[in-house]
């Protein structure tokens, strides 16, 4: 009875400990400085950590310079630079070698599937999960190493299932039971309330840590929030800010339970699976919910996928044709602390939130950046590709015009058969050559 | 009496899913023993197993220092740089078994896009194989490493290095020579032509083309290309630059 009584104690004073540092200065907004101190304390250690690794890597290796940007002197210039020659000039024995080459430079290092694997850090952070190579260092980097292990898992990773545990359910319940209430403004700033302490909540169970820049360009009610997409996170660390409706498809179990509850106390908007595949209804659904200027602003994610937050892909042009100013967000994650990219065909959402959950940390920057809109004569591949270059440029990110869903599916063979085109048109020349098939 | 031989592995099966539960979310960092003995050290070069996989398979994706070794002499590339592509070969391999099948070449959008990236994929496979190992890989590279001065005058009596200008031109002879008869018949340079150019030009053109080639080419009147009349027709073109990549330091 006695180990039964000592638990009871232990784990009331833990409730209460949560509940007045944590909690209710969640629900108030307001932070005690427990989180800084830990970050500061988190500094210096991985800073020794380095200064070791650096003293006891030879110098042999030569890695370090390695991981930023690129391992091989990629060459970049056009076919007809490539090919050396004038146009018209005849087939040679030797155009092979650029084909050649181009592919090999390829298989070494290609632009589009590193950016869906995790970036590689310079320095390590004493997880053993992003790095590049190995070496026994020594016996103190070794104890850090494990005590490390220790913290992140036996003192932070409760305190975090705890309070995930604790913002979900606030925020299955918060929102039925704001649900119930009749449509006034009592009811949607309640719904307010109720999602921004739940998500600040859920935000300090990652031992988040979020800067947000230029507040003076927050999305307006009516308009279309578009961000660049690294995980299930970014939805998270937006709405900590600000409310907004959210698109998507209807899940089942507990992502099922929480949309069904949140749409109660605020119109998201969830598709059935079947209904997302109609791009008209998506658009006309989109449409109204904008038309309405009382409601929140829409937040999109274009990419379609999650993106290792070393680039922004191409931004899918469905949300772009909808009309209605577009408020663009960039999200740039600082990889030192944890890693927030997802791997959805490598690891499950469960192994992903525990990883999460056993990092250091997880410290970003938002940019909110100023509101556009499609200009006269400008398509809505144009304006994406528009938005697209903002977002990059603002987030430190680089721009790629290729698609994210290369992730799972082949490429088209469309742009096969334009380098093909172009090469008969330097081999025949004078573009006068006749079609195989016209 | 002495225990039965079904006891033993049942110890070592319990290490080791002890060990893969670990190394679900945060792999110890030293395999496969602590302490590492000096020799015969593995490198862990960047080897993103899949969660909860049992350790023995695990180890197939570590180089070890023979092997490190042995590919530095027969490529002559630099230690950094094979950890560095040891790196990417792993990344590349989906499948984890150590070795990169057709599709896992496939999978780069820039290489599917490449008019001739199926034969640039083939010159990766020996005759007859679905599947290439680190060695393999690394052989193929070796092709496009430039060629260093210091190094035209070292090992005279030793096999000629991978990257020298007649291996450059014969990686480059071989993605016309498709069915290794170590000659270029006019069939063979017509479909690599046609993979060049796709549907762009007639098949009349195409064949005048490569007409008017072999017959610059050919001197023995084979109406085909052997490796020396290959060799003599670029023998003023700059192989060395055109078919070399640089790694930056």
């Amino acid at each position: 009875m006695e180990g039964a009584e000592l638990a009871g104690k232990i784990l009331s004073t833990w409730l209460t400990l949560v509940l007045g540092l944590i909690l209710l200065p969640s629900a108030f907004g307001v932070s005690l400085g427990i989180s800084e101190i830990y970050m500061k304390i988190l500094v210096k250690t991985l800073e020794w950590a380095t200064i070791r690794i650096e003293k006891g890597v030879p110098k042999k290796s030569g890695l370090k310079n390695a991981a930023s940007g690129g391992i091989i002197q990629r060459d970049e210039s056009p076919m007809e630079k490539g090919l050396s020659g004038l146009r018209g000039r005849d087939f040679e024995l030797s155009d092979v070698f650029y084909f050649s080459k181009k592919g090999l430079e390829a298989i070494v290092e290609d632009e589009v599937t590193q950016r869906f694997s995790s970036e590689e850090l310079v320095s390590w952070n004493l997880l053993t999960r992003t790095n590049i190579n190995f070496q026994y260092i020594s016996l103190r980097l070794t104890l850090v190493w494990v005590l490390g292990v220790i913290i992140r898992y036996c003192v932070l990773l409760p305190l975090r299932i705890t309070l995930a545990f604790i913002g979900i359910s606030l925020l299955v319940l918060g929102t039925t039971l704001v649900g119930q209430l009749p449509d006034s403004s009592l009811k949607n700033w309640l719904s307010e309330m109720v999602h921004l302490t739940c998500c600040r909540i859920c935000v300090r169970a990652l031992s988040g840590t979020i800067h947000y820049h230029n507040k003076q360009y927050r999305p307006q009610k009516g308009g279309i929030c578009v961000a660049n997409h690294t995980s299930p996170i970014d939805v998270l660390i937006l709405t900590t800010d600000g409310c907004y409706a959210m698109v998507g498809q209807v899940h089942g179990g507990l992502m099922g339970i929480i949309q069904r509850a949140m749409v109660k106390a605020c119109p998201h908007i969830w598709f059935e699976r079947s209904e997302i595949k109609d791009r008209l209804l998506v658009t006309k659904r989109l449409q109204e919910h904008i038309a309405d200027k009382k409601k929140l602003p829409i937040l999109i994610f274009p990419e379609g996928t999650c993106i290792n937050n070393t680039s922004v892909m191409m931004f899918k042009k469905g949300s772009f044709e909808i009309g209605g100013t577009i408020h663009p967000v960039a999200i740039k994650y600082n990889p030192q602390f944890g890693d927030a990219f997802w791997n959805s065909s490598k690891y499950s959402m469960v192994n992903y939130l525990l990883r999460m959950m056993t990092s250091w940390a997880i410290v970003c920057d938002v940019w909110y950046m100023p509101p556009m809109t499609r200009e006269e004569g400008e398509d809505a591949v144009q304006f994406a590709n528009r938005v697209k270059s903002a977002i990059a440029v603002q987030g430190g990110l680089t721009e790629l015009p290729w698609d994210g869903g290369l992730k799972r599916a082949k490429v088209k063979d469309t742009f096969k058969e334009e380098q093909q085109k172009n090469y008969s048109k330097m081999i025949v020349g004078n573009g006068s050559f006749n079609l195989e098939s016209d | 009496g002495p225990p039965s031989p079904a006891h033993r592995p049942r110890v070592c099966s319990r290490v080791r899913s002890r060990n893969s539960a670990l190394s679900l979310l945060d792999p110890w960092p030293y395999l496969p023993s602590f302490p590492p003995s000096r020799r015969g050290r593995y490198w862990r070069c960047c080897s993103r197993g899949a969660p909860g996989s049992v350790m023995g398979s695990r180890a197939s994706t570590l180089l070890r220092d023979e092997e490190l070794e042995e590919i530095k002499k027969e490529t002559g590339c630099e230690f950094g740089q094979i950890t560095r592509l040891y790196s990417r070969f792993t990344s590349l391999d989906k499948g984890e078994n150590g070795t990169l099948s057709r599709e896992d070449f496939q999978r780069i959008p820039e290489l599917a896009i490449n008019p001739l990236g199926d034969r640039i994929i083939n010159a990766f496979f020996p005759e007859g194989e679905d599947q290439v190992n680190f060695r393999g890989f690394m052989r193929t590279l070796a092709h496009f490493r430039p060629i260093e001065d210091n190094e035209k005058s070292k090992d005279v009596n030793g096999p000629e290095p991978l990257n020298s200008r007649s291996n450059k031109l014969h990686f480059a002879f071989r993605l016309y020579d498709l069915d290794k008869d170590d000659k270029i018949s006019r069939d063979e340079l017509l479909q690599v032509l046609r993979m060049m150019v796709g549907v762009n030009i007639s098949d009349e053109q195409l064949g005048s083309i490569a007409d008017r080639t072999i017959q610059e080419a050919d001197q023995d009147g084979d109406s085909a290309i052997s490796f020396t009349e290959f060799v003599k027709v670029l023998e003023k073109v700059d192989v060395e630059q055109k078919m070399s990549i640089r790694f930056l330091h």
